[in-house]
């Protein structure tokens, strides 16, 4: 059984419909994102979570328990803040020992518990800091320590790497997926940067517009997008889109405009007649000089327009020869096949069938 | 880079007027009064020459010795401590709502609101005083109501006015503003993701505003107290104008020694036991008020 369930909920501001009929459900020991771009939901739906706003419409379940009438200080979730909202005028060792206070765990237990949760973010030795004496990285620890000390049956975490800069930012996250495994508490974790979903999650819900367009595993997200929002706003995409020409035999012809037909593998039934979109990754483009390519299910010539080096690989903008822009990504280690183009060069794009990922309407 | 100047001209004609001013209208006001506080008064009030007839300076610890000798003065200055720390509690008291609500309210609601606070500011000290004269009269509703209740249960009827309780009265309605101020300066500023995070962590209502609100306000609390307490130690007007006989505070012994008895040394005397009296508990209360928010912190760990 699901430990959280999300019954079609819903939250409506004024005109605005921050969260639309969502329906999902999180299970025990998962860590479960919800990834979106501002002003999806997503943030609105962990408050509704957490108790600090409570849906127009729709249920939250924790364990089956209806949680509508319980009070964030009532409820066995736990939040760490954006901005972490340590107590300014407490140590380390109080901010930790609040929630177990409030819990009233009795005086002698308190110590060993806050050493305990320290010492699980590796914050052993800080417990006499006040907050401001801490950088951003342990002061997000310290929230951390301090939403599980009372081992919460749900942990939600809201932007709590947003703050951080890049290269913390990834240490953080190893050690996020490291302390979920050992402490084997779920986590849903609400995010807007797709890279940190991939990278932390086991299952991402992605929400758009108060919706919730797609629920699934990263590789899973990544490799079979359901909708074109999900296919443009998980890592880039060349999107191809035109009326399907041709279907059967698991393979689609797809007439793009400015590009020509483009042949995709699906096991979708789907009829020649309506628009369908081919969501094609730029790494699964593979860019070469004219003419050395033989076999391909599609096979383009084209002008590359630009590039962006990045050092592991080069992104390389190519216009076909009718003008449809694409994007093509080399790694740079393939030394025999990836040979520097320039801006100009002619070259050839090709790709098997099985590359795309179709997507209907 | 961007260099800057190292003479610090700048600085010197930025706070050189605010230093002038302290100096010429505060610093050496009081070296007067603590040079006047060692001299004789004059026969007919005021002081007596610097030189008596032989020509000898004429300092003298005399009028230190009257105010040690005579235990009224003390009673006077412990009386006046009193009322100003009781003025100082209810301000606290009543001040700390409606500034938590200001602080609360929205934006709109917040400026009227805080316009009501210093409108009292419009009209003249002494006129808003005597307003209270008008208040707490015989002939006004509160006293009738007063004096009706207790005639019930046959009590003699009471005098409001020109009693300790006006003058705590007026006190107290003078001085909130000073109290509101500061704490919703410090309350206006809370951020509302740390109480957000305590009730997050499990802490009701009260245990929000006690863990966290509270001792986070602080500063504002001391800063409020400190605003009304001193002005109230040393005050005159209220108690002259409320007060009955016995309800003299020392500010009205003070205005007493220049104005009416004309001892302008003994008056200087009781000015400067009050100053460093005030400097004193500030500084006392700023001491405390640090060790009690560390025992705070030290009592949560």
């Amino acid at each position: 059984m699901a430990l959280l369930e999300v019954r079609n909920v819903t939250r409506r501001f004024a005109e605005f419909t921050a969260v639309d009929n969502v329906t999902l459900s999180v299970k025990a020991g998962e860590f479960f994102t919800l990834l979106g771009p501002s002003g999806c939901g997503k943030t609105t739906l962990l408050r509704m979570i957490a108790g600090f706003d409570l849906p127009d419409g729709g249920q939250i379940l924790l364990n089956g328990d209806d949680l509508a009438a319980r009070p964030p200080e009532a409820r066995p979730v736990r939040t760490v803040f954006q901005n972490y909202a340590l107590f300014p005028h407490m140590t380390v060792q109080a901010n930790v020992a609040f929630p177990l206070k409030m819990a009233k765990t009795p005086a002698g237990e308190i110590p060993a518990k806050v050493a305990e949760a320290l010492d699980g973010v590796r914050l052993s030795g800080f417990a006499s800091r006040f907050p401001h004496e801490l950088s951003g990285g342990q002061r997000q620890r310290v929230a951390i320590a301090r939403a599980l000390v009372t081992h919460p049956t749900l942990l939600l975490l809201d932007e709590p790497l947003a703050a951080l800069d890049a290269k913390l930012r990834e240490e953080m996250q190893i050690e996020l997926i490291n302390l979920q495994k050992n402490v084997g508490i779920t986590f849903v974790y609400v995010t807007h940067d797709q890279t940190e979903a991939l990278a932390l999650s086991h299952r991402i819900a992605v929400m758009n517009k108060g919706k919730v367009e797609q629920v699934d595993e990263p590789d899973r997200l990544y490799g079979f997008p359901k909708t074109r929002f999900v296919a443009d706003f998980i890592g880039t995409c060349n999107l191809l889109t035109g009326p399907v020409a041709d279907a059967g035999n698991g393979m689609l012809t797809i007439d793009v405009k400015d590009l020509g037909p483009v042949k995709v593998a699906t096991s979708a039934a789907v009829t020649p007649g309506p628009e369908g979109a081919v969501a094609l990754r730029p790494e699964k483009v593979r860019l070469h000089p004219p003419g050395t390519q033989t076999t391909a299910d599609n096979r383009y010539t084209g002008i590359v327009t630009g590039f962006l080096y990045q050092g592991d690989v080069t992104v390389y903008m190519v216009r076909s020869a009718l003008g449809h822009p694409l994007e093509a990504l080399l790694a740079n280690s393939a030394s025999g096949l990836a040979k520097f183009f320039e801006v100009g060069d002619p070259v050839e794009l090709s790709w098997p069938a099985d590359a795309g990922h179709f997507l209907a309407g | 880079m961007p260099t800057r100047p190292k003479g610090g001209w700048g600085k010197w004609l930025v706070s050189g007027p605010p230093l002038l001013y302290l100096l010429v209208f505060f610093a050496i006001p009081s070296l007067i009064m603590v040079l006047a506080s060692f001299r004789t008064p004059g026969e007919f009030g005021g002081l007596a020459p610097l030189r008596d007839a032989d020509g000898a300076l004429d300092l003298n610890l005399e009028s230190y010795t009257r105010f040690f000798e005579d235990a009224i003065y003390a009673q006077i200055f412990l009386k006046s401590f009193w009322f100003a720390l009781l003025t100082t509690l209810i301000c606290l008291v009543l001040a700390y709502p409606l500034a938590a609500l200001i602080a609360r309210s929205d934006r709109r609601h917040r400026d009227l609101l805080l316009l009501l606070v210093i409108l009292p500011f419009w009209s003249n000290f002494l006129i808003r005083v005597y307003a209270w004269m008008i208040i707490l009269g015989p002939s006004a509703a509160l006293a009738r109501v007063v004096n009706g209740v207790l005639a019930m249960f046959g009590h003699e009827p009471v005098s409001l006015l020109f009693s300790a309780f006006a003058v705590l009265v007026c006190l107290v309605y003078v001085h909130l503003p000073f109290m509101v101020l500061p704490l919703y300066a410090n309350l206006e500023k809370h951020d509302q993701a740390l109480l957000d995070a305590a009730q997050d962590l499990g802490a009701n209502a009260w245990q929000r505003f006690w863990r966290i609100t509270f001792p986070l306000s602080l500063p504002g609390v001391y800063a409020g107290s400190a605003l009304v307490f001193i002005p109230a130690f040393g005050i005159f007007a209220i108690p002259d104008i409320l007060g009955g006989p016995d309800d003299s505070l020392i500010g009205n012994v003070i205005k007493q020694q220049f104005l009416e008895t004309r001892d302008w040394p003994f008056g200087s005397v009781l000015s400067i036991v009050l100053t460093v009296c005030a400097l004193g508990i500030a500084g006392l209360a700023a001491w405390v008020g640090r060790h009690s928010v560390a025992r705070l912190v030290e009592a949560d760990a």
